[in-house]
């Protein structure tokens, strides 16, 4: 654990300016999603649903994939499967080989993030272009996506106008949203009528029709693949749905837990390729069926990588996606990470206040801070946790500590509230003892925020 | 053992014990319920907000007028799927390729879609729009074809797309999407809702990431 999260978290806060709006950019976008949930007197429901149909999908992997897969061959897909992150890759190198080329576009997939796809292909002589706009400047910049949903999320606009000066000749000193996105729209472009492979994830995999969907706002998925010979969709066993008519659940859910948008631009329902297309896909494993066998934590393959549990999350939002130093950053990735490697991640569930909001917003209703806490239990037992445990409370100190927090300004009231949506105080949350809490006003909630208001 | 045998085997041995699925009926009625009051009302509502729009027209005649006082007919190239729209777009798309000998071909004597590059404006139709969220179902044979190779890169290739759309194909929920599709075998189906859009700089929306800058639904009434 030599760059651990407290460290990392520390290092993005000696930039007070940009973690505040880190802060309140990634609050507005949870807010946005509250609003999109407000919409839909139903909602409880729909999340009910949603974690049910998972939930049987956990029960029945096997003859669901069984199912998927025949139904897929039967289509005209190649489906290939994959026990870890390196046989992942050299499938995806074989077939690129197999094709003849040295190039490939790809659009986003947080699978091919957690197999570092992008390094293995590079050591073999591939280039590979991220297509996904804050994929592409997080590539550009030599970095990986902070977050799952806003990859770039931790750059601000003037320092991508600089890596743009750079690599697509826009102007010196341009930091326009409008004008850089249309240089990146330009350079991409290129890109799609040039390569001959295609890369996609897969947001949803369905059995019952062998089929895929992939949800962009960008339209990038869909540029790569209808204008190349080969798409190649990679996705993790647990991306299984069983019906289609589950998709009207999920794809209700997922952009507007995400965003707040009633639903993504394009959804594709892939089922099979194009006249002279070939279409693979890979089934990875890499760690599920061990996360599966997890009684206590077997539930966060629900996920559904919206990326509400890191919006909402006080420490994600103070300590930057790249603080959790692992593919999925955030209250579930604390939760996915250690499963992968206990020792190497023991630090990440105690990233957390357990303040419980992350469970409350996931449209899946996982019991995110629950497993957190038993994933320390875990450690504990493991002997993994002491110095985690110790430097937790540094970090939490770093990243929740020193911006004014007590002082009694106008923003206190939203401050707290987003602050702290709600916390715990336990054994096993040591952030919670060490700190000296604000004392409780007086007053009720309401007529405090009113007073202290300006 | 192979890697499939495998991984299926890991997971029969740790998966939970079997839960039953979720009736959908009661949802989907309660959600139906909600949003079926003026479905027209509120698909328009619903996708101005995502960044697209819609113009409701009641002729054919009205969209070609349309076309021409808002795009640069005869000047940049106008494609469409619908015969009805000849008088501003071209639907005999393989002639509009200026120079045939420099026509790419694939291995199966297909026009590749690449040659939809220039495309200014596309104008197709879609099997039903969804009120809740102001997006349009479309599959591959609705997208139009050159040579019989059908192009599923029409919709996202152009600066512009436009959809016409009759007023009766309105459903208000994606539950009511899903059963409107049924267990149809299409080939490969989307659902678009808005112009192509990112805001991946700092939150700022921007219109045309890498597909078309504007949607327009033209709803014929
Ligand atoms: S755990 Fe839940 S809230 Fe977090 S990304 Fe996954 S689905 Fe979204």
């Amino acid at each position: 654990m030599t760059q651990a999260h407290p460290e990392l978290a520390e290092r993005f806060n000696l930039d007070e300016e940009r973690v505040n709006w880190h802060d309140e950019t990634l609050w507005f976008v949870r807010q946005k999603r509250d609003k999109a949930a407000h919409t839909l007197p139903e909602w409880e429901d729909l999340r009910e649903t949603a974690s049910q149909i998972k939930h049987n999908v956990l029960g029945n992997l096997d003859t669901y994939l069984a199912e998927f897969e025949a139904n897929a061959l039967a289509n005209g897909v190649q489906v290939h499967w994959a026990a870890d992150a390196a046989e992942h890759n050299r499938i995806v190198l074989d077939i690129l080989r197999e094709n003849k080329v040295d190039r490939m576009v790809k659009s986003k997939s947080m699978l091919t993030e957690e197999c570092h796809l992008n390094d293995y292909l590079g050591e073999q002589g591939i280039d590979v272009i991220d297509s996904d706009l804050g994929e592409r400047i997080v590539q550009l910049a030599g970095e990986t996506p902070s977050h799952i949903v806003l990859p770039c999320i931790h750059w601000k606009k003037e320092e991508i106008g600089v890596l743009f000066h750079k690599y697509m000749g826009t102007d010196e000193g341009c930091a326009d949203p409008q004008i850089l996105t249309g240089a990146a729209r330009l350079h991409l472009r290129d890109t799609f009528l040039t390569r001959r492979v295609a890369l996609t994830g897969v947001n949803f995999a369905i059995a019952e029709t062998g089929e895929f969907v992939v949800c962009t706002n960008e339209g990038n998925a869909d540029m790569g693949v209808h204008l190349a010979d080969v798409h190649i969709a990679s996705m993790g066993i647990e991306k299984i749905i069983p019906r289609r008519e589950h998709l009207g659940v999920f794809l209700r859910l997922l952009a507007r837990s995400a965003t707040g948008q009633p639903i993504t631009t394009y959804s594709s329902h892939f089922r099979q390729p194009r006249a002279g297309q070939t279409m693979h896909l890979i089934l990875v494993d890499n760690g599920r069926t061990v996360q599966l066998g997890r009684e206590d934590f077997r539930n966060s393959l629900k996920c559904i990588r919206c990326g509400a549990c890191m919006n909402t999350c006080p420490v994600y939002r103070r300590s930057g996606g790249h603080s959790y130093h692992s593919a999925i950053s955030g209250p579930i990735g604390s939760i996915l990470a250690p499963n992968l490697d206990m020792k190497k991640h023991a630090d990440l569930p105690f990233a957390s206040t357990l303040c419980g909001s992350c469970t409350n917003v996931c449209p899946v209703k996982i019991d995110i801070h629950q497993q957190l806490y038993k994933w320390r239990q875990v450690l504990m037992q493991e002997g993994e946790a002491t110095t985690a445990k110790t430097v937790s409370m540094q970090a939490m100190n770093t990243v929740l500590s020193n911006h004014g927090l007590y002082a009694v300004s106008g923003r206190i009231g939203r401050t707290l509230m987003r602050w702290f949506p709600g916390l715990v105080n336990n054994k096993l949350n040591p952030w919670y003892k060490h700190r000296n809490m604000p004392e409780a006003p007086k007053e009720s909630f309401g007529d405090w925020y009113a007073k202290n208001r300006k | 053992m192979t890697t499939r045998d495998k991984i299926l085997q890991a997971v029969r041995q740790n998966k939970p014990e079997s839960t039953p699925l979720p009736d959908l009926a009661d949802l989907a009625r309660r959600a139906h319920d909600h949003f079926s009051d003026d479905v027209v009302h509120r698909f328009g509502s619903t996708l101005s907000g995502i960044g697209g729009q819609v113009v409701p027209v009641t002729s054919w005649a009205e969209i070609e007028t349309y076309v021409q006082q808002y795009f640069t007919v005869g000047k940049h190239r106008i494609i469409t799927t619908l015969p009805q729209l000849a008088g501003v777009a071209s639907t005999v798309w393989k002639s509009d390729i200026v120079d045939e000998s420099v026509v790419v071909v694939d291995a199966l004597g297909a026009l590749l879609p690449h040659t939809l590059a220039d495309v200014e404006l596309a104008i197709i139709t879609a099997h039903f729009g969804v009120a809740e969220n102001g997006s349009v179902w479309v599959t591959e044979p609705l997208l139009g074809s050159i040579q019989n190779k059908p192009l599923r890169a029409v919709p996202f290739i152009p600066q512009h797309l436009a959809v016409v759309l009759s007023a009766e194909d309105l459903v208000p929920t994606m539950h009511d999407a899903y059963k409107r599709i049924g267990s149809e075998n299409y080939t490969f189906g989307v659902f678009i809702a808005g112009p192509s859009k990112t805001a991946d700089i700092e939150q700022s929306l921007v219109l045309g990431a890498h597909g078309p800058k504007t949607m327009t639904v033209f709803l014929l009434d």
